[in-house]
């Protein structure tokens, strides 16, 4: 009824375009280092490009992808992801189950779940942190990267939220036809779970993508950087000091097109992974903030 | 099972625990935890002395403080909107473009914000020109450099928060809305009257945990914004800690100011937890 009134469809309208303008200012930086990067030098050093490229070249990105130390990076960077997100899915996988029990199962459950909150509640700092680090011998190691980020807690509490929601009978059979704890996780579990665990995928890739600051703290030589230590260091520092580069590469660093071509490839793999999952999150997150 | 995960926590997170002793000696690397002088609470002291640590402590407030509000304004009223849109693939489609920045580091949104930003033709400036509004020094002016926080931070996020609104509206009853037609109430007296009423407890949830975070202003984007002509106003906790702990090499001092900060958001995220435990019956598993 309400959607028949005149008042109604002219809210309507507007509401329609003041969304669109809004999601549109979501987009549009991103489109301007698209259209920059594929714009012409000249064009590009004299602010001309809005978010359409002006003489179209692909000469930026050819300069990228002749770039040895950013190729480097994006290699760290691929790696990291993959061997990263691998082990963070096992650990809370593994950690996610006997979590899921219920008290008289698995005794002891309750305080295994407090150390493991607590430490996403406090820290022992920055400082202490990189100490840690450094005894262990792995500051300059790619190492560096996976390990101390290893467990995600609050991809652990997501996962065993998810647990929590399978039906318990599938599980007393399986244990009844003489299945140990092991295997009814990697039977019964892993492939009712294949859903929330790509979810998980993401945001774990997303993270281990996106990741800067330990690259930047604990690795020192500029060839092991990940990507987005490389572009941060480059691009938002702008510090060529600490690199051991020719004038040559020197020059092309510091042109607009170029950056804007090392962004945006910094951007894309998260750019077409997210789209597909979109419909997982709302699931996912509810499951972690509110429950009801 | 959960053997491997405890080994992991046991070496990174509360080994470092223990290094907090750190905040209490005048620690020198070569001597070690071991043979460092104890100085009590003299790191501390001088926290509460140096001028600029003050400054910091404020800087972080008032950034979080205001970041706070807006992340729970901007997307509650956002999802209100949204939820107006009738044709479902265009909702869709207004989604992903919106959840898109959360998923965006702030590496590449501070390489693309310092462009755009920029007195020397970045587009929001040349945007600006056209209004005959001066080009504005955004990240060079320490209260611009706030207002430029807060305002990109929450474009970034809203879109993303925007999803528990949302679920939140999903499970309002329609019945509800029926009844109040058939009463003759206009749509926007159902907002006013069933949907903002309804979304109250989510909205306070969220506002209650987002407070545990009040001494957490946004370490990596600050980072990747800021410069010298801005330490002053656009400092905060975590990017200090970083310059005096790690760069500067005052490792007791780092430690103290970073264990001042583990402790006040401890204290604060208990309370919090406990207050959205009591009011709205939340739990996190």
């Amino acid at each position: 009824m309400y959607h028949k009134t005149w008042s109604y469809r002219v809210f309507s309208v507007f509401n329609n375009i003041a969304m669109f303008i809004i999601a549109v200012t979501c987009v549009l930086p991103l489109v301007h280092v698209l259209a920059v990067s594929l714009s012409a030098k000249s064009a590009a050093d004299a602010n001309l490009v809005t978010f359409w490229p002006i003489e179209f070249t692909l000469e930026s990105y050819k300069k990228t992808i002749n770039n040895p130390l950013f190729l480097n990076s994006l290699g760290v960077s691929v790696l990291r992801t993959v061997a990263g997100t691998a082990l963070t899915l096992l650990l809370a996988f593994l950690a996610a189950y006997p979590l899921s029990k219920e008290n008289y199962v698995f005794r002891g459950r309750t305080i295994y779940a407090w150390i493991f909150v607590f430490t996403m509640i406090f820290n022992g700092g920055l400082v202490p942190f990189y100490m840690v680090v450094q005894t262990l011998g792995l500051i300059d190691s790619f190492w560096v990267l996976i390990l101390p980020g290893a467990v995600n807690v609050w991809l652990t509490i997501l996962l065993l939220n998810f647990f929590r929601g399978v039906p318990k009978e599938l599980e007393e059979a399986a244990l009844i036809d003489g299945a140990g704890h092991l295997r009814t996780l990697f039977v019964i579990y892993l492939p009712i779970s294949l859903p929330a665990i790509a979810t998980l995928a993401v945001f774990s890739m997303v993270f281990h993508w996106n990741s800067w600051f330990d690259g930047l703290l604990y690795i020192h030589s500029p060839k092991k950087y990940p990507l987005a230590t490389y572009l941060q260091t480059v691009i938002v520092q702008r510090d060529l000091s600490s690199m051991s580069i020719s004038p040559e590469e020197l020059r092309l660093l510091s042109q607009k097109t170029v950056t804007s071509a090392q962004i945006f490839i910094g951007a894309l793999p998260v750019l077409l992974v997210y789209p597909f999952l979109q419909k997982y999150f709302v699931k996912g997150l509810v499951l972690g903030s509110v429950k009801e | 099972m959960i053997l491997p995960s405890l080994i992991f926590l046991i070496i990174f997170n509360y080994i470092p625990m223990g290094g907090i002793v750190m905040s209490f000696q005048d620690f020198k690397p070569w001597l070690g935890i071991r043979g460092s002088e104890w100085i009590g609470l003299e790191n501390y002291r001088y926290l509460f002395d140096r001028r600029d640590s003050m400054q910091v402590i404020w800087n972080t407030l008032l950034i979080a403080g205001l970041k706070i509000i807006f992340n729970l304004l901007v997307p509650f009223t956002f999802a209100i909107f949204l939820n107006e849109i009738r044709n479902q693939l265009y909702k869709r489609f207004i989604q992903t473009m919106v959840y898109l920045p959360h998923f965006l580091s702030w590496v590449i949104l501070g390489g693309i914000l310092i462009d755009i930003l920029s007195t020397d033709g970045g587009i929001v400036n040349r945007f600006l020109g056209l209004f005959g509004i001066g080009p504005i020094f955004f990240l060079g002016n320490g209260d611009w450099f706030r207002v430029t926080v807060v305002v990109t931070d929450v474009w970034k996020e809203f879109g993303f928060s925007t999803i528990v609104f949302l679920a939140a509206l999903a499970n309002i009853n329609p019945t509800l809305y029926e009844a109040a037609e058939v009463d003759g109430a206009s749509r926007f007296k159902q907002t006013i009257y069933i949907t903002i009423p309804a979304m109250m407890p989510i909205a306070i949830v969220v506002g209650t945990l987002a407070l545990g975070n009040i001494l957490n202003a946004g370490f990596d984007q600050i980072f990747n914004l800021y410069n010298p002509l801005v330490y002053e106003k656009g400092d905060i906790i975590d990017t200090f800690v970083y310059r005096v702990g790690i760069i500067n090499g005052e490792f007791g001092f780092g430690t103290a100011i970073g264990l001042f900060k583990s402790v006040i958001s401890m204290i604060l995220i208990c309370l919090s937890y406990y207050i959205a435990y009591r009011w709205a019956n939340y739990r996190i598993f």
